[in-house]
């Protein structure tokens, strides 16, 4: 990886005590978008549009921890870089105030106003970029006034708009931007970084480490340093699989091998001790489900018809628990028709 | 003082139980290193203790000294300005707020806070942290507006607040924000775990604690410590030297349900419905969230049912309770799962009996 990147946080910890207290997550976050780990075919559009110094309405989609805010916040300093990127660049997120007054005078404001003089050694185009981090929070009445604005100012501004379910970003304004879709990161290129955070800040990973780390982030590369990070801070330097289990929230497997025993065997008091217990305990309930959904499709002797069954039961229960319904509820309701469903002969 | 507060383990070294967590916890702060934290796990078990003696370990005595204030807040929106009052708890160095009770204005509440401690940044003499720390509660009755406008506050002032959560129900709280945050699961402690504590407690009191009476009380607590320790305190007050055989009282709301569970297996028909409306509206203006209502009045039910009516009254539960979340309000939902029980419980008495 880029060495240029390391001498700049060996620099930084020299300065100011405050950034080892920095997150791993900011603290190696991609300065530059060649560094942007998985994602080529946006990277290569991107870099053409670096070198000509153009750029259209960007739109990023896709699941958390994929490098959407860092690419869009490396092509802003790429393009201004940092002396420029005051003027030029400003970024709005949903810890902002995002309302349509908002956008009807901050944005609009920003947009309107002409670039100053272009400094020496970055590429200074001459337009503004506006960066709309987590757009899917924003109002539907929002979003449609930013429509005109962007027509209107595309001369002097580019948007960039974030988010992670670009259904929720109205039609109008997503068929006016180009879209990139972020894609989850594999375990081979996941693997790279965390290879390099490790080396970078001295720790060394017990074997099976690795491997579960890319199993409980699926694929989300910020969970799985804040994963490692936190494993570090609380068990010193050897990361072991347990303790990635431990702070990632995991459940663990004899937890829902107990319950489904519950479900099989026996009568209803059977579930309500082991739910009861379940919940003293503090497990994440979701987290349960999903164990839970993957342990009855592994389980021998269950008919396909109970499967769908179950699993229906699973996600009414899952988007119940997502509206912020009561965990022991919801639990007791889903174990006991999994018992039902598996005790009855139809 | 009451003895949970009294009892309470006020440094991490002091800890009985969660003893493992206060150690990592403790090599935490050792390290300099501070990241958020959230606490999560059931009423009872220790979590704001953990965050006690965490605060401790961070900032030495002086956390101790606590003031609280009911300040109003003025906001200034794009819109209007917008006027809060909330209490919160400080010291010089942190501060401890309950963002739900503003309501829907939370957000704005919790951004304004954060921007307003960031900006103050703690002058330490002997300049050990340069960072101040805000305790929320109730995390999980944030709204999502909220939460996700901690999304990147927590990352923006993370060089001047730390953020410690606490929550009892973690799949309230959003995906992005665990993320951010080491999340800390506090177990229950279990009923022998429960039984030493209430005889370490009485022994200081100088009490004789009969065997046969804590084992009542740990196991009526369900698991949960603060309820046990004012359970003993209750008997205590109720009646000193203890008995074996004392009964060990249940709270008021507590009885209550168990009576409404008894007038619904009693009667089914509308008019034993109005009469346990009456009930619920009597719980429900003394401020018992419904949520526990439901939970409680559907365990109560569920002790005297046949198997298979256990199963629907459990579904049911779940069902009426998710609506309750969704609407407005509570009343309705309350009185739909009753009315619906109702009508099941007699249809499977006429199959049964005829």
């Amino acid at each position: 990886m880029a060495p240029s990147l390391f001498d700049k946080g060996k620099q930084k910890s020299s300065e100011a005590h405050s950034s080892s207290e920095q997150p791993w997550v900011e603290k190696y976050r991609p300065r530059n978008i060649n560094d942007v780990a998985h994602q080529e075919e946006v990277i290569r559009t991107l870099e053409k549009a670096l070198q000509t110094s153009n750029l259209p309405h960007l739109l990023f989609y896709g699941p958390p921890g994929t490098g959407k805010t860092t690419t869009a916040l490396a092509i802003a300093r790429q393009l201004f870089g940092p002396s420029l990127q005051k003027a030029r660049v400003r970024e709005l997120n949903a810890s902002d105030e995002r309302g349509i007054n908002v956008v009807r005078e901050k944005i609009k404001g920003f947009a309107a106003t002409s670039v100053g003089q272009p400094v020496e050694g970055y590429p200074c185009p001459p337009f503004k970029l506006l960066i709309l981090d987590e757009a899917d929070s924003m109002t539907q009445d929002a979003q449609n006034a930013l429509r005109r604005t962007m027509e209107a100012h595309s001369k002097v501004t580019r948007f960039i708009f974030i988010c992670n379910y670009i259904s929720r970003i109205i039609e109008p304004l997503a068929s006016r931007c180009a879209k990139f879709r972020f894609k989850p990161l594999h375990l081979g290129v996941m693997d790279a970084r965390i290879n390099h955070i490790c080396s970078a800040e001295g720790v060394s990973l017990a074997p099976k480490a690795m491997e579960t780390l890319g199993k409980v982030s699926g694929g989300d590369l910020r969970k799985a340093i804040t994963c490692l990070q936190s494993a570090v801070r609380l068990r010193g330097s050897t990361v072991e699989p347990a303790t990635i289990l431990d702070v990632a929230g995991a459940v663990p497997g004899g937890v829902t091998t107990s319950l489904l025993a519950a479900c099989q065997a026996g009568t209803f008091a059977n579930i309500q001790e082991a739910i009861r217990n379940l919940i003293a305990e503090g497990f994440p309930v979701q987290q349960v489900l999903l164990e839970l959904q993957t342990a009855v499709l592994a389980e021998g002797g269950v008919r396909d018809l109970q499967r769908a069954r179950i699993c229906h039961a699973l996600g009414e229960a899952d988007k119940c628990l997502a509206d912020g319904s009561d965990e022991f509820l919801q639990l007791l309701s889903v174990a006991s028709q999994v018992q039902q469903t598996l005790c009855s002969t139809a | 003082m009451l003895w949970v507060d009294k009892y309470r383990p006020r440094r991490l070294d002091n800890l009985i139980l969660n003893k493992h967590i206060g150690e990592h916890l403790s090599q935490l702060v050792k390290t300099g290193d501070c990241p958020h934290i959230l606490f999560y796990g059931s009423p009872g078990v220790g979590k704001k203790t953990l965050v006690i003696g965490l605060l401790h370990q961070i900032y030495g005595d002086g956390v101790e000294k606590i003031r609280v204030e009911t300040k109003p807040w003025k906001i200034q929106l794009p819109s209007r300005t917008l006027e809060v009052e909330l209490t919160t708890l400080s010291s010089n160095y942190h501060v401890e707020m309950n963002p739900s009770d503003v309501g829907n204005n939370d957000r704005h509440v919790v951004q304004e806070i954060i921007k307003d401690m960031a900006k103050s940044r703690p002058l330490d003499i002997q300049g050990q942290r340069s960072f101040k720390v805000l305790v929320l509660n109730e995390v999980d009755r944030l709204s999502k507006d909220a939460q996700h406008s901690l999304r990147r506050t927590m990352e923006k002032y993370s060089s001047a607040c730390r953020l410690i959560l606490i929550c009892n129900n973690v799949s309230k709280v959003i995906d992005p924000v665990r993320s951010r945050c080491l999340c800390i699961r506090v177990a229950a402690p279990t009923q022998e775990a429960i039984m030493s504590m209430c005889q370490h407690v009485a022994g200081e009191e100088g009490l004789k604690l009969p065997e046969g009476l804590n084992t009542r009380i740990a196991a009526a607590s369900d698991r949960n410590l603060r309820r046990a320790l004012l359970m003993l305190e209750t008997c205590r007050a109720a009646k000193y030297p203890f008995s074996d055989d004392q009964p060990v009282q249940l709270t008021d709301w507590e009885l209550y349900i168990q009576e409404i569970a008894n007038d619904i297996l009693g009667e089914q028909s509308p008019k034993r419905l109005f009469v346990v409306r009456g009930k619920l509206y009597e719980l429900l203006t003394n401020c018992i969230p419904p949520e526990l209502i439901l939970r409680r009045l559907m365990l109560e039910l569920v002790k005297k049912l046949d198997d298979e009516l256990k199963h629907q009254a459990a579904q049911l539960a779940a069902f009426y309770e998710h609506r309750l979340q969704e609407g407005q309000k509570h009343i309705f939902h309350l009185e739909a799962f009753v009315a619906k029980f109702m009508s099941e419980y007699k249809n499977w008495a006429l199959m049964a009996f005829g």
